[in-house]
């Protein structure tokens, strides 16, 4: 079971208020990401389900019963730090068994549980290096070892990809995901990477200064985003915002169109621009238009083969289904 | 880097220092050796015949080597453990937060910065003497009789003296390794269920090793060779009560003017500082190479 609420959640350092009451919910199994740029207050928004922080007000209930004094140890919660906070004096197997030696668990189950978390996280080989000798995904791999072991209500995820490279992380992305479809345990993942968090996550929590934007899966974040913030933080690229006499002319302050809803062509189209800089991905183009009243660069996203080049003048088509209205307050107007 | 050109360039930029070194050291060394095999006496004028081992004899047979002996390994042993100890405690006293943490540390470390003659003296003098000392004063308020430290306790007195100049030294090596522990692996631990006497036990003393070995060592260097602390409070009294190796040398060579014996004292110092270096390296020495 892993059944967390937050309910009017406050923290504050000194007089600088990181997270303003707040409410969430998360229900047991569900695999919640917590993303939003540097320094919005994930982190500590997560070091307060962990215990690690007391909260300013507010209470935390896991499993219904008010847990916001209950020291960490005590929450039945196990968390995996972004520099993953192994223990460097002792090997792979006395660090995942600190938590159970902690608890004074039996020698066999143990053992047993040792040798289960290894065979699945591939550690066997390396269950008597000590973790200097390991390289980064090997750690991290333990870090989740040591917390799987413990059989936790939840698990917290703080950045735990950031420090592996680009190709490691997109294979730890999946273990994690797969571990969470195995074990049916409530997972709380905090990133700064959009693509991660629509890739894992079953819902989405968008935080922008401490201030929860938008809940939801990833899918209705992309459709229906719910303001300016959010619109622009999900999706990549990042969605074109246009302001002024052309948003005007669909009722609203604002206009947003994701650069994968615009149709490019060399010979007619409402918008007309010309091209600086495109990117050949080869699966896919990214061309960034200037000349578009309202917004500069344009960005679309064009087929692979696309025959275009600096300075060629091109007209654009939005697909009217797919442009996104937003107030004077950046909220959406439905 | 290191190319064999460098490597071998390096060999000959640092070999005026190497040898500028060696004759420092081997120019002394060469002389000690040589006199401890004289009958040298500065107050018989005259020849300095070769006396082939009976410095060595004279000096290790004389009752008062074995009291020294034993003096500085208690010297030694009860300091070591007062500032390790000590130390250990002080810096995760003062790795918390607290209010005015850069003056109280910059007091802590001022028992350093004295010299070893005047905190002795005004240990000696203001603290442990029996009617004028701060001790005694307290004691006698209080209806007891007073304490002549260096009376009574001789030895143990020393080795508060020269605690309190070293604690200092303990705790700064020991604070400083103490915050260069990673805070997310004693968070860890924390959630791991780990309560504060297993965070110390498994997460700070561990880290901490290395430190503690080089504390150990290099005090152990410093206070083979303490004298200025037992010169001015106890001239190695009462009887040989607080005489360590140091200053059993100095009472041969500077007190009895026997410069042979005295050398031969130094000689037998030298043999033993290096075995007990050796035996402190192949103890606790694998703390360093990890
Ligand atoms: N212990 C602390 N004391 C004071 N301010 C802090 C502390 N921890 C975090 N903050 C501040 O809180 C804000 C949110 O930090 P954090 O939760 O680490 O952000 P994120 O993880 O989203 O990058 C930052 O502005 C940071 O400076
Ligand atoms: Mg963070």
């Amino acid at each position: 079971m892993g059944r967390i609420q937050l309910k009017r959640v406050q923290k504050k350092f000194g007089d600088v208020e990181v997270i303003p009451p707040l409410d969430l919910e998360i229900e047991d199994g569900e695999f919640v990401v917590f993303v939003g740029p540097s320094g919005c207050g994930k982190s500590t928004l997560l070091r307060l389900i962990a215990g690690l922080e007391d909260t300013t007000s507010g209470t935390i209930e896991i499993d219904g019963s008010d847990a916001t004094a209950t020291p960490p140890a005590k929450r039945g919660l196990a968390m995996v730090f972004q520099s993953y906070a192994l223990y460097p004096h002792m090997s792979v197997r006395r660090n995942i068994a600190f938590p159970m030696r902690m608890a004074k668990m039996s020698r066999e189950e143990q053992d047993r549980r040792i040798e289960a978390a290894a065979r699945s996280l591939n550690l066997t080989e390396y269950l008597d290096r000590r973790p200097g000798q390991l390289s980064g995904g090997q750690r991290q791999r333990v870090a989740i070892g040591r917390a799987i072991v413990r059989e936790p209500a939840a698990f917290l995820f703080d950045e735990p990809l950031s420090n592996l490279d680009a190709a490691l992380r997109v294979g730890m992305r999946m273990e994690i995901s797969e571990l969470h479809r195995k074990l049916d345990t409530t997972m709380i993942y905090v990133t700064h990477d959009q693509v991660e968090a629509m890739t894992m996550a079953d819902k989405i929590v968008v935080l922008h200064a401490g201030v929860i934007e938008q809940v939801g899966s990833p899918l209705e974040l992309y459709r229906h985003p719910r303001n300016l913030f959010v619109a622009g933080f999900i999706g990549s690229p990042k969605m074109n915002f246009i302001e002024g006499d052309e948003a005007a002319g669909h009722g609203a302050h604002a206009i947003g169109i994701r650069p994968e809803h615009v149709d490019v062509s060399t010979t007619e189209g409402p918008w007309r621009g010309t091209v600086g800089v495109a990117e050949h991905l080869g699966s896919d183009t990214f061309i960034h238009i200037h000349g578009i009243p309202g917004c500069d660069p344009f960005t679309v996203r064009a087929p692979g083969d696309v025959a275009v080049s600096h300075g060629d003048a091109v007209f654009l088509t939005p697909s009217a289904p797919h442009i996104h209205r937003f107030d004077a307050k950046g909220l959406r107007i439905a | 880097m290191s190319t064999k050109a460098s490597r071998s360039a390096a060999k000959v930029m640092i070999s005026p220092a190497v040898l500028l070194l060696l004759g420092w050291m081997l120019v002394p060394l060469c002389l000690t050796l040589y006199f401890s095999f004289l009958r040298y006496n500065l107050l018989q004028i005259g020849d300095t015949p070769f006396a082939g081992w009976e410095n060595y004899y004279w000096f290790i047979t004389d009752p008062s080597f074995k009291a020294a002996i034993k003096n500085t390994l208690v010297l030694v042993g009860g300091v070591l453990a007062i500032t390790t100890v000590g130390g250990l405690f002080a810096a995760i006293l003062l790795d918390r937060p607290m209010f005015g943490t850069g003056i109280i540390r910059i007091m802590v470390i001022a028992p350093f910065f004295v010299m070893p003659t005047v905190s002795a003296l005004v240990w000696k003098n203001m603290f442990m003497n029996p009617v004028n000392g701060i001790f005694g004063r307290v004691a006698t308020s209080l209806g007891f009789q007073p304490v002549d430290f260096f009376g009574q306790i001789p030895m143990a007195s020393i080795i508060m003296i020269v605690s309190w100049t070293w604690l200092p030294f303990a705790t700064l090596i020991l604070l400083t390794a103490l915050q260069s522990l990673d805070q997310e692996q004693l968070e860890a631990a924390e959630m791991d269920g780990a309560g504060w006497w297993n965070r110390f036990w498994f997460i700070m003393l561990p880290h901490l090793a290395r430190a503690i070995t080089v504390v150990i060592l290099i005090q152990t260097i410093f206070l083979l060779s303490i004298f200025a602390e037992i010169l001015v409070t106890t001239n190695g009294g009462p009887g040989t009560a607080t005489t360590n190796l140091t200053y059993l040398i100095y009472v041969s060579s500077l007190l009895q003017f026997d410069v042979g014996m005295g050398s031969a004292g130094g000689v037998i110092a030298i043999i033993l500082a290096n075995i007990v270096a050796i035996f402190l390296m192949r103890m606790i020495g694998r703390n360093l190479d990890a």
